[in-house]
């Protein structure tokens, strides 16, 4: 996130010469898995393997007096029996592996709790059994001995100073002084810019408001699961679901001392990760198990535990005052994010902060961010992690903004619209940004002159995320007749497997379907960060570009070898190698490949690489719904997403990308939410009451693809998976507030909230 | 060890024998919406399974005596296939076909929908309003009881020991009668009643309501029969002024809980609404039915 915008651009490919970029063949992975046959994480079964369970806490805070594991030792068919005790107790130390930088003694007490269960659902001890019957039965031997302490689940209510302390070693960061006693705010975070007064005393008009967000989670349908295998010799195999094989290797190397050549893992299909993937849960555990048996374990979550334990995102109250001049241009904001972190810290309060007002040219601002700890599972990155949360309440200010402006929403927004140019207000300078295009493209949208019916509203939003490049790895090898295998080491979570085939079939000149893109284990191709930051089809797709340049480069060295001439009068074009001199005939990449024993051997490259210079990416959205003023329903009926996304290397994949996010974002809008009883227990741990939109909830989504290029990307790529899911939380509640003419500030907006609020006149 | 055994005999006195000789963890089977979600999430421990499929009586729907006989094992896409069925009960049927998803529907039934006892049961409104009535085996032999009176409780019913619901019987449609069914949820499908409401009434050759059956869903620990509502229809042709009387028995007769999925309040409220809304549709299905 702190990534270089300043290199200097280098021209993207010319777009008017692309042959397979910018299409929409048939995705390469899609048959396996509309045909049932991908396998996923709880898919691949091996011999002798075992079922591994956890046994988890029902308390939202207790210290674990004892932990007594006999009688489950003893039962028949247990073979294996794990608590913290079968793990180092790691000292503390931030690790950068996964999204964010975590720390290694708190991941590790996430995965096994030690001396204190900090939720409901933590896990406490683990076993592996020959059936899942008798797995169950053992979880039950196993007796749990709690001194339970009394608990805190509301961010607001764990920053107060009578608050049950979770960690008596966390004192607050980033204050002026450390704090004489520890407290659940784990951190306070502050970007400042100007004079917060003066520029509110330049104000003609000042809003406020004080928004309220649930803790939401990321609703992959795939459980998490994996198989763990460790063998006698200390070579361990894991085959997981995940959206890094390495991440997961190095977080099991951490958490059990164990070194990464040791670990190989393949990754297996994954069934939806949105961020929340981007962790270890099970994987160190199933290997601990299987250390202890030497079977391999597998382990599966049931959809109860993965609300219970996994994910989720941060339930949040965020503080905005804006102030304007009566020409609307904006000339201060004091932001306030308090984001839950779950039972260690770790909010992303701290990408809410960076996101808050990135769309906006202010003069004087303020944000300052507390990562607060709470009895609730620990936080997971999801998509954008915590901008959604201060873009609802900036977005819903900014509406305010404009209705007492009397400004059309969006061109308030435009007029203080950060542009080439602008320092951003989390630091660096924006270049080659797309934001006043996408803001354009809404703005001159059919959809945005439609007339309206009755309890009908309109709402406008927008969003930004930073997007990501990084470490990335790819290979590109062609078989002897002339097609190609590409190689990352990047799960597919949002169709990266077609665009990596795509542009290294630009680039070898072969149509898409000669180009099969594999994602490989962790021994097979060289280290990649995980798939995640939106970074794939940037720094992956860097990555495999470049070492399909090399081939071609190859290629034509080995050309230029077989017609006999210097290697600079032979270009390659179309796929095929052409020599200056017209008299020598051209050589194919078929013909080259079946050519190689003569020219050097096998064809491939590999290209490792930092990929610096992710373009960051702008949303516009405009969501229309209708409330039914008597029961407080919400449909939505019409909604817009418009995005600057560079350029759409598969065009539908990138659609497709832009929907799935409005659909997170309008059920984090609408319906979706952690409910904790008042023991602290979760009340909806399932797909019935926790309701993430159904289809028929949702209308067709149009995305609007905006394509100002990004010069760092060899075809002008950006991220795009984020910046979806950031504007729709505000674009459905300004929609409300149009509807019923009253502004609701605490998501969800479920009916009985709109009802009481249309009550309540 | 814990185990599930399973038998599917093809006579109903076989299926109430075997269910009174495996006790309480006995449970018949129809579509297993609920009985198997149940068992897998460990809520009901594992038993005997008696699958009520193979019983001829226990599927199927047949017209007798002017009226419908449903076999409890139905499932709710043979409902919603049967044409003369949908005519003379379209509110039953939308009921029944509102549970889960399109793939429940292959197997989901409304005797399983009856037995599960939710006060949310989508079916169970309309089958009140209807009037129906549904035929009990058991180790005594067959019996006819109401449909309202088959759930005392959330999760409770008056069936003895060994007995299940064999058959659901709805009565002969007289001209100019329509029911409707609506409920309301937070999504627009695969989702649990907050609130439902059942109504069926029968009009005169004037368009002014005669007979008139009102009942509500997740209001109350069972469903609720409310007569009050109903009689705010009769001798009116629906108009704003019954309809308001109408909502105002709806939310009188309403003793709800506060939980996740509404609050007292709120409940109360919509039950009203959903009863006038209903009131209206059926009224204007019953004139349609010369």
């Amino acid at each position: 996130m702190s990534d270089v915008l300043e290199r200097p651009a280098a021209a993207p490919l010319d777009d008017g010469q692309l042959k397979v970029v910018g299409t929409r063949p048939v995705r390469p992975d899609g048959a396996e898995k509309v045909t049932g046959k991908a396998m996923y994480g709880a898919d691949l079964a091996l011999p002798g393997q075992l079922v591994g369970k956890i046994k988890r806490s029902p308390h939202p805070h207790a210290r674990i007096v004892s932990i007594d594991t006999r009688r489950a030792r003893a039962l028949p068919g247990v073979k294996a029996v794990v608590t913290a005790a079968d793990f180092p107790d790691l000292a503390s130390e931030e690790y950068e592996a996964g999204e964010s930088a975590s720390n290694l003694r708190d991941l590790s007490l996430n995965v096994m709790a030690r001396d204190k269960a900090l939720y409901d659902g933590h896990a406490v001890a683990a076993v592996a059994a020959t059936s899942s019957a008798i797995a169950d039965e053992a979880l039950e031997l196993i007796t749990v001995e709690y001194e339970v302490l009394p608990h805190v689940t509301d961010v607001e209510a764990s920053m107060a100073s009578d608050a049950p302390v979770l960690h008596a070693h966390l004192f607050t960061q980033g204050l002026a002084e450390k704090p004489s006693a520890p407290s659940n705010i784990a951190k306070r975070n502050e970007i400042k810019r100007g004079d917060l007064e003066a520029g509110f005393a330049e104000a003609d008009v000042v809003v406020e408001g004080r928004y309220t967000t649930a803790a939401v989670h990321q609703g992959y349908i795939e459980p998490h699961a994996c198989v763990a295998s460790f063998g006698a010799d200390g070579q361990c195999q894991v085959w997981s679901s995940s959206q890094g094989q390495f991440m997961i290797r190095t977080y099991c190397a951490k958490i059990l001392a164990l070194e990464s050549s040791d670990i190989r893992v393949t990754p297996a299909e994954i069934g939806g990760g949105f961020g929340g993937k981007t962790t270890v849960y099970l994987e160190p555990v199933a290997l601990a198990l299987s250390r202890q048996c030497g079977h391999p374990v597998k382990m599966v979550m049931t959809r109860d535990e993965v609300f219970r334990a996994t994910g989720p995102t941060s339930g949040a109250v965020v503080e905005v005052k804006l102030g304007a001049k009566s020409d609307g241009t904006l000339i201060a904001a004091d932001v306030v994010l308090k984001y839950q972190a779950g039972a260690f810290p770790g909010s992303p309060v701290g990408a809410g902060s960076m996101t808050a007002l990135a769309c906006y040219d202010i003069p004087n601002f303020s944000i300052v961010g507390y990562d607060v700890v709470t009895n609730t599972p620990k936080v997971a990155a999801y998509r954008a992690p915590g901008a959604p949360i201060s873009a609802f309440g900036v977005e819903s200010a900014v509406d305010d903004m404009a209705l007492k402006l009397g400004m059309d929403p969006i061109a308030l927004r435009e007029k203080n619209a950060v542009r080439d140019g602008v320092k951003a207000s989390y630091g660096p300078t924006y270049r080659n940004i797309g934001y006043v295009e996408t803001l354009e493209a809404i703005k001159t949208h059919p959809h945005y002159a439609a007339p309206l019916g009755p309890n009908q509203g309109r709402g406008v939003a927008v969003g930004f995320w930073f997007n990501v490049g990084g470490e990335s790895t790819a290979a590109v090898n062609l078989n002897e007749d002339g097609t190609a295998v590409v190689i990352s080491g990047n799960p597919d979570i949002g169709g990266s497997r077609a665009s990596m085939a795509m542009m290294a079939a630009e680039v070898l000149g072969l149509p898409v379907e000669k180009v099969r893109p594999i994602v490989a284990d962790t021994a097979s191709i060289g280290f990649s960060m995980l798939t995640g930051g939106s970074r794939t089809t940037f720094a992956t797709g860097m990555a495999v570009t470049q070492a399909a340049q090399k081939v071609v480069e190859d290629l034509k060295r080995r050309a230029a070898m077989l017609m006999d001439v210097a290697v600079d009068e032979v270009e390659f074009v179309n796929g095929a190698a052409v020599c200056r001199d017209p008299a020598k005939a051209s050589l194919t990449v078929a013909e080259l490949a079946a050519k190689a024993a003569q020219t050097g051997g096998p064809i491939g490259a590999q290209v490792s690489l930092n990929a610096q210079g992710a373009g960051p990416g702008f949303g516009v959205h405009v969501c229309d719904v209708e409330v039914d003023p008597e029961t407080g329903h919400v449909t939505v009926l019409r909604y817009t997403a418009a995005q600057d996304v560079g350029k759409a290397i598969h065009p539908s994949y990138v659609e497709g990308q832009v929907q799935g996010g409005v659909a997170q974002g309008v059920g984090w809008a609408l319906n979706e939410e952690y409910i904790f009883d008042r023991s602290g227990r979760m009340e909806n741990p399932g797909f019935l009451d926790y309701r993430v939109p159904v289809a028929s909830d949702l209308p067709m989504i149009d995305a609007v693809l905006v394509e100002v290029a990004n010069p760092r990307h060899p075809f002008g790529a950006k991220g795009v998976g984020e910046v979806p899911i950031v504007p729709p939380l505000a674009a459905v509640a300004n929609a409300v507030r149009g509807a019923i003419g009253r502004r609701l500030t605490d998501l969800p907006l479920s009916p009985p909230k709109i009802r009481a609020a249309i009550d309540a006149g | 060890m814990s185990h599930v055994e399973f038998i599917a005999p093809t006579k109903p006195e076989q299926a109430a024998a075997a269910l009174l000789a495996g006790g309480a963890h006995a449970r018949p089977l129809s579509g297993g919406t609920d009985l198997l979600v149940q068992l897998r999430s460990g809520r009901l421990p594992p038993g005997l399974i008696v699958d009520l499929k193979r019983i001829p009586e226990a599927i199927g729907i047949r017209q007798e005596g002017g009226g419908f006989v449903i076999g409890a094992a139905t499932p709710g896409a043979a409902l919603s296939e049967h044409r003369a069925l949908g005519l003379a009960w379209p509110g039953v049927v939308e009921a029944a076909n509102l549970i889960g998803s399109t793939q429940v529907q292959g197997r989901a039934s409304m005797a399983g929908n009856l037995c599960n006892a939710s006060p949310a049961a989508d079916s169970v409104p309309a089958l009140v309003a209807a009037r129906a009535t549904c035929v009990i085996v058991g180790p005594g032999g067959r019996r006819t009881a109401p449909v309202g009176s088959i759930a005392i409780g959330p999760g409770r019913t008056s069936l003895a020991p060994g007995e299940f619901v064999l058959e659901i019987h709805l009565p002969p449609r007289p001209a100019r009668s329509g029911d409707a069914y609506l409920r309301l949820i937070p999504r627009t499908e695969m989702d649990i009643a907050v609130v439902g409401a059942g109504v069926n009434l029968t009009l005169d050759g004037d368009g002014v309501v005669t007979e008139a059956h009102v009942a509500l869903g997740a209001v109350a620990p069972t469903v609720l029969l409310v007569a009050d509502a109903g009689a705010a229809l009769i001798g009116t042709k629906a108009d704003e002024a019954a309809l308001a009387a109408l909502d105002a028995a709806a939310r009188a007769a309403c003793n709800p809980i506060s939980d996740k999925r509404g609050t007292i309040e709120y409940r109360t409220k919509i039950a009203g609404v959903l009863a006038r809304r209903a009131a209206t549709i059926a009224y204007g299905r019953a004139e349609k039915r010369a």
